[in-house]
């Protein structure tokens, strides 16, 4: 396999060709960031600027959330920088009438897997870490007055553990080399703890998991299918959701967040990567994938022709539940 | 103002002392984090942490704060009956806070308390009552950049009292008329450790490696920033979440709401930010600040020209480093105001 050294750098050069050619007006990517494992989304529109384009186990955004929240009315060809998860997003967002297919040019690449900071982090407890190295299958962790080595796989994000397609499921071109398609995880047991308890169990541990909530968002703000031109927690009239940091008004938001994203979360970890105080949502939205997947046998965004069973309606629908 | 030595056998007595007429919180390892905590056991105060992980501004501007309470009955002849909320009902004593987040209470104290009309209660009565008893930072973090915020990892304003931990001991700097029962019975400081302290204050200082321009950003006319080319870029990756906003301390915005069941209500007041855009949506539907350009000038704007032009020179902004920490997106404060200042 190609390190991502390798990867970024064959991303700079089909950046740059895609731009001095004129195909595309604008590559949407990742530069590194100014802190250790936060690389973030860049915009190059020229051949200069794609030189800042780089690719590592730190590029924890889903850059298909850039195609919708570009400013409205340009019209022009963006290529973009598109792993598993992330194809599987912009398929969603194509049969959502979102995109066009024609609009984006896909530079697909196999996910290395991206690393969970927080994990990295937990593990230097009140420690300050200054700088963080790719290394083979390790990770050089740099910090105030220490130095070790951490293998990569310990501290991967859950979601690219247990990830079921780490190649892009559509692409224009691909760069590097396709990988095996999981990281070996199983993506039943993030939701099957949830399975064994109680109701009441139940109501508990959402509480404890989403009691730090700030409400600040960044779990819906970073999302490719929160595209809502008005979120319901932003409606005034009728007012859905309180704004207080009430347990009412917190669990609201995000237990109908969840539920709107039922049959179309890719399980790309965006939100669990944004949040700045390390909340899990995906203990909420990884059930709901694993009820779509085993009641309705489907994966949001594998191709482009299936219908997602959730936005159709079928004369012959069973509706046991109502019985 | 007196300069005593505080010996660290002795903490016990002088957390009890700041104990016995208060609620007490202090940074503690909450999960893995240093958060904010009521101070139980003495022993759970950190003392060697970076800082804290959210700014402390909820203590003196909750997220959500009831202002008052009132009960509406078309029956009742007195009409409307509005029932303030009761004032904090024990004084309170903030221990190891750092100096970059004493200063951004300074900040807001202008903010919120300004004159006799802007004179805001629910913010002064909490500040009144709570002491904040500061531990300097000998040890800055790389995202720190307070010495180019006209705040420092020794700074002492805002604070009642500053503590330096010199090893063995720890220098405590009493400022305040607050803070002198504080120093009662402690012993003076030496020369020595006087010069140990300014010693380690001139080191930290020097530790820190972010430096940001604020020469040209003074200099400049409001509507020639407003109009630097700059903005056209920097918003690009923004996702208009309020992450920055909130774990600022001296992000203050707010949003007010009457919660109504029938003929009874509360006033809420809930932090809000200038990043959504629902934070400037008009009743008409028009936006003044109606892209995502706009919101996110607005905030920087804010913070490191209109803030500095109304409040003598005083800047929305403490170097903190929260945000460059927490931004999903890695926008960088520091880079941005270095730009606004190319």
């Amino acid at each position: 396999m190609s390190t991502t050294q390798e990867i970024a750098a064959q991303i700079r050069e089909a950046a740059k060709r895609l731009l001095s050619e004129g195909k595309v007006d604008c590559v949407i990517g990742f530069a590194q960031g100014t802190v250790p494992m936060r690389d973030y989304p860049y915009f190059a529109y020229t051949p200069e600027e794609a030189e800042n384009l780089t690719w590592s186990r730190f590029c924890c955004n889903n850059l298909s959330n850039f195609l919708i929240r570009r400013p409205k009315g340009e019209k022009d060809k963006v290529a973009i920088v598109a792993q598993g998860c992330v194809s599987r997003n912009i398929v969603g967002l194509i049969k959502e009438n979102q995109i066009t297919r024609d609009q984006v040019y896909i530079l697909g690449v196999a996910s290395p897997g991206m690393v969970d900071r927080n994990k990295v982090q937990a593990l230097f407890p009140l420690k300050t870490i200054t700088e963080v190295i790719e290394d083979g299958d390790d990770l050089i962790v740099k910090g105030m007055g220490f130095e070790e080595r951490v293998p990569t796989k310990t501290v991967l994000r859950q979601n690219c553990y247990t990830c079921v397609m780490r190649n892009p499921v559509i692409k224009d071109e691909m760069i590097g080399e396709e990988s095996a398609l999981t990281h070996g995880g199983n993506i039943d047991k993030v939701a099957a703890p949830w399975e064994k308890l109680g109701p009441e169990e139940r109501w508990a541990a959402f509480q404890e998991e989403f009691k730090d909530c700030i409400r600040c968002y960044a779990c819906r703000d970073a999302c490719p299918l929160c595209y809502c031109h008005v979120c319901f927690v932003d409606e005034a009239r009728p007012q859905w959701c309180g704004k207080t940091q009430e347990e009412a008004d917190v669990a609201t938001f995000h237990i109908l967040r969840a539920f709107h994203c039922a049959g179309r979360c890719t399980d790309c970890g965006a939100c669990e990567s944004a949040c700045p105080v390390g909340i899990k949502m995906r203990k909420l939205t990884s059930k709901i994938e694993k009820d779509i997947r085993e009641l309705y046998g489907y994966t949001p965004g594998m191709d482009l022709k299936s219908t997602p069973p959730l936005s159709v309606y079928k004369p012959n629908d069973p509706q046991e539940f109502i019985k | 103002m007196a300069d005593k030595i505080l010996a660290k056998d002795k903490l016990g007595e002088f957390l009890g002392k700041l104990k016995k007429d208060r609620q007490v919180f202090g940074p503690q390892n909450v999960e893995g984090k240093a958060q904010w905590a009521p101070l139980e056991a003495d022993e759970t105060l950190l003392w060697e942490f970076a800082n804290t992980h959210l700014s402390p501004k909820d203590f003196f501007f909750p997220q959500t704060e009831c202002m008052m309470r009132f009960v509406n009955q078309a029956s009742d002849e007195q009409g409307m009956i509005m029932q303030a909320e009761p004032e904090l009902p024990q004084p309170r004593a903030l221990v190891n806070i750092r100096p970059c987040d004493a200063k951004a209470m300074q900040v807001l104290d202008l903010i919120f308390v300004q004159d006799q009309m802007t004179n805001d209660f629910y913010w002064r009565d909490k500040r009144e009552k709570t002491l904040l008893v500061g531990l300097a930072c000998n040890d800055p973090c790389p995202t720190c950049f307070c010495t180019s915020m006209n705040c420092g990892p020794h700074s002492t304003t805002g604070l009642d009292a500053l503590m330096v931990d010199l090893g063995d001991k720890l220098l405590l700097t009493t400022l305040t008329d607050k803070a002198q029962a504080l120093a009662e019975g402690l012993p003076d400081a030496s020369k020595a450790d006087l010069a140990k302290a300014a010693e380690l204050k001139k080191a930290a200082e020097k530790s820190i490696a972010s430096n940001v321009g604020m020469d040209k950003v003074n200099a400049r006319e409001l509507m020639e920033l407003y109009e630097l080319p700059m903005w056209n870029r920097v918003h690009e990756s923004c996702l208009n979440c309020g992450t920055c906003t909130y774990c600022c301390p001296t992000c203050h915005c707010f949003d007010i709401q009457d919660e109504v069941q029938g003929t009874i209500g509360r006033r809420v007041r809930n932090w809000d930010n200038c990043m959504s855009w629902l934070f400037t949506v008009h009743g008409t539907g028009h936006n003044p600040r109606g892209t995502k350009k706009d919101r996110v000038r607005q905030r920087f704007m804010h913070k490191f020209k209109y803030i500095p032009m109304k409040r003598g020179g005083e800047i929305g902004c403490v170097g903190c480093g929260r945000c460059v920490l927490l931004c999903p997106v890695n926008i960088d404060v520091r880079r941005l105001v270095n730009d606004m200042n190319a």
